[in-house]
């Protein structure tokens, strides 16, 4: 039988859920690095017991996090559980994120916009979001702050640059949103190895045709009103894209403010945000069997990071957006004020498909249904900012 | 023999007790300290200097005999209690953000 494993990174540890594929009962092993900041954990799809954690801390840096039994048990990469330490030099580089300006192989690190519009330096902060590749357990696509993305080939012991991005020109229009300069969204296609796409706040969506060797921004049909040329190249705050594997090239993202979808593998945009309550928000997901089905939790507004009217409402669209329709069957419907960070929604590929999401709150939230009803699978963890999802043989 | 002792998220990343015992060979400096210290626990690498600058992180102050050593320069020699090993060279969390 089927079973479900939810990987959940939250502002004090890590959390591993599983249950059967009913979806009713859950084992909850945590909390994983009690203390830290857990950005984001992701199986990978080649091997579902490899898990790759982003460790994180204001104090004391970046730390990358292994578990090869599916949570069980977990390691920094190049250091195995129980070796003892070894004389000679350090060998541990899983936390090293070093921008390439070589002159062989990278670019010029140029500055960025701050938030008072003067440039600043690149720097080094931390791991935003881990993206395993699709056929590869030991290749991994780190998304960090300040904006760039990173590959490591060897199981997360060493990172190289992707220096393309970064090195695309654009940098000194690129700047911060609230959360900082992060590369959040790494989007692999499952049909076409040299095709991904990232997308940066607040710099906007890129996409590579040349398995992220060279980058082109593709934010034509976005507009935004926080920077000088709303319909600038560069310069919007892109908060997350999803893109269903059975149909790639279609992409749904959410902005800022307003829910966008492009059909050319987002060479143009248009918006589908219709009768929501408000298109402000983080989370987008797209059903894990119908590619025209989605999912947004709208939030009041940029200065009210709370859901809207005191309900928490997931709003589900069965045509491609514009019509959405309000999901609130278990949901608290007043005296909710709680926000659904970018990385906090994901679907299973159970039939029928399960629908996850995790609150600043603290709950975790699961619908086996779709999105008919829900029901909290734990309510008082630490707040949660990632969610992703596992779909077990 | 040089005493270390770190905060506790990293004597948990370290699997090491309140305080570290180390071998320095040459001058005792915040640098040659560090370099022991990451040398013998290589998991501490970027957590305490950032791993290209080998800037101090901001977050974390360098305390001995009741002395905030934070701005001496790397190269400078630690106090002569520290480098004979009757105190300890302290890496603590700044208490900002609590």
């Amino acid at each position: 039988m089927s079973k479900v494993r939810v990987s959940v990174g939250t502002r004090k540890g890590a959390f591993i859920l599983t249950s059967d594929g009913k979806r009713e009962k859950w084992d909850v092993s945590g909390p994983h690095f009690a203390g830290w900041e857990m950005y984001h954990l992701k199986g990978s799809p080649a091997d579902p017991n490899r898990i790759y954690a982003s460790q994180t801390s204001g104090w004391f840096g970046q730390i990358i996090q292994r578990s090869d039994d599916g949570g069980k048990t977990w390691h920094q990469p190049g250091t195995p559980p129980g070796e003892p330490p070894a004389p000679g030099p350090p060998k541990v580089a899983s936390n090293q994120f070093a921008y390439d300006a070589s002159a062989e192989t990278g670019k010029p690190l140029t500055t960025h916009q701050w938030y008072d519009g003067t440039q600043r330096p690149w720097e080094f902060k931390r791991v935003w979001h881990l993206e395993p590749s699709l056929k590869d357990p030991d290749t991994v696509y780190a998304g960090v702050e300040d904006a760039a993305i990173f590959r490591s080939t060897d199981g997360g012991e060493n990172w190289k640059e992707l220096p393309g991005l970064r090195g695309h020109g654009t940098g000194p229009k690129w700047q911060p949103g609230a959360g900082g300069m992060c590369l959040h969204t790494i989007i692999l296609d499952p049909s076409n190895p040299q095709r991904m796409w990232i997308a940066i706040s607040a710099a906007g969506a890129f996409r590579s045709d040349d398995a992220g060797k060279s980058w082109k921004p593709i934010n034509r049909g976005l507009r935004s009103q926080y920077i000088p040329d709303q319909d600038a190249e560069v310069g919007h705050c892109v908060h997350h894209i999803a893109m269903s594997p059975l149909r790639p090239g279609v992409l749904f993202m959410q902005k800022h403010w307003d829910v966008m979808r492009s059909d050319d593998a987002g060479d143009n945009w248009k918006e589908i945000s219709g009768n929501l309550p408000t298109d402000f928000g983080f989370a987008i997901d797209v059903h894990a069997h119908e590619p025209e089905t989605i999912y947004v939790v709208p939030i009041k507004s940029d200065s009210e990071h709370y859901v809207h009217e005191g309900k928490l409402r997931v709003f589900r669209s069965r045509s491609g957006g514009n019509e959405w329709e309000a999901l609130t069957k278990g949901l608290p419907q007043k005296d909710c004020y709680v926000n659904v960070l970018r990385d906090a929604m994901a679907v299973d590929t159970l039939d029928k498909c399960g629908i996850y999401f995790g609150t600043s709150g603290g709950q975790v939230y699961a619908s086996a249904d779709a999105g008919d009803s829900w029901n909290p699978i734990v309510r008082d963890l630490p707040a949660v900012l990632s969610v992703e999802v596992q779909t077990l043989a | 023999m040089i005493r270390v002792t770190i905060p506790q998220h990293l004597r948990t990343l370290a699997h090491v007790g309140y305080e570290v015992e180390l071998d320095v060979e040459g001058p005792v400096t915040q640098r040659s300290v560090l370099d022991a210290l990451e040398a013998r626990y290589p998991m501490l690498r970027g957590t305490i200097r950032d791993q290209v600058t080998q800037q101090r992180r901001p977050f974390l102050r360098f305390f001995a005999c009741e002395e905030d050593l934070s701005h001496e320069p790397s190269d400078a020699p630690l106090p002569d209690a520290v480098a004979s090993g009757k105190e300890p060279f302290i890496v603590i969390g700044a208490i900002a953000g609590g």
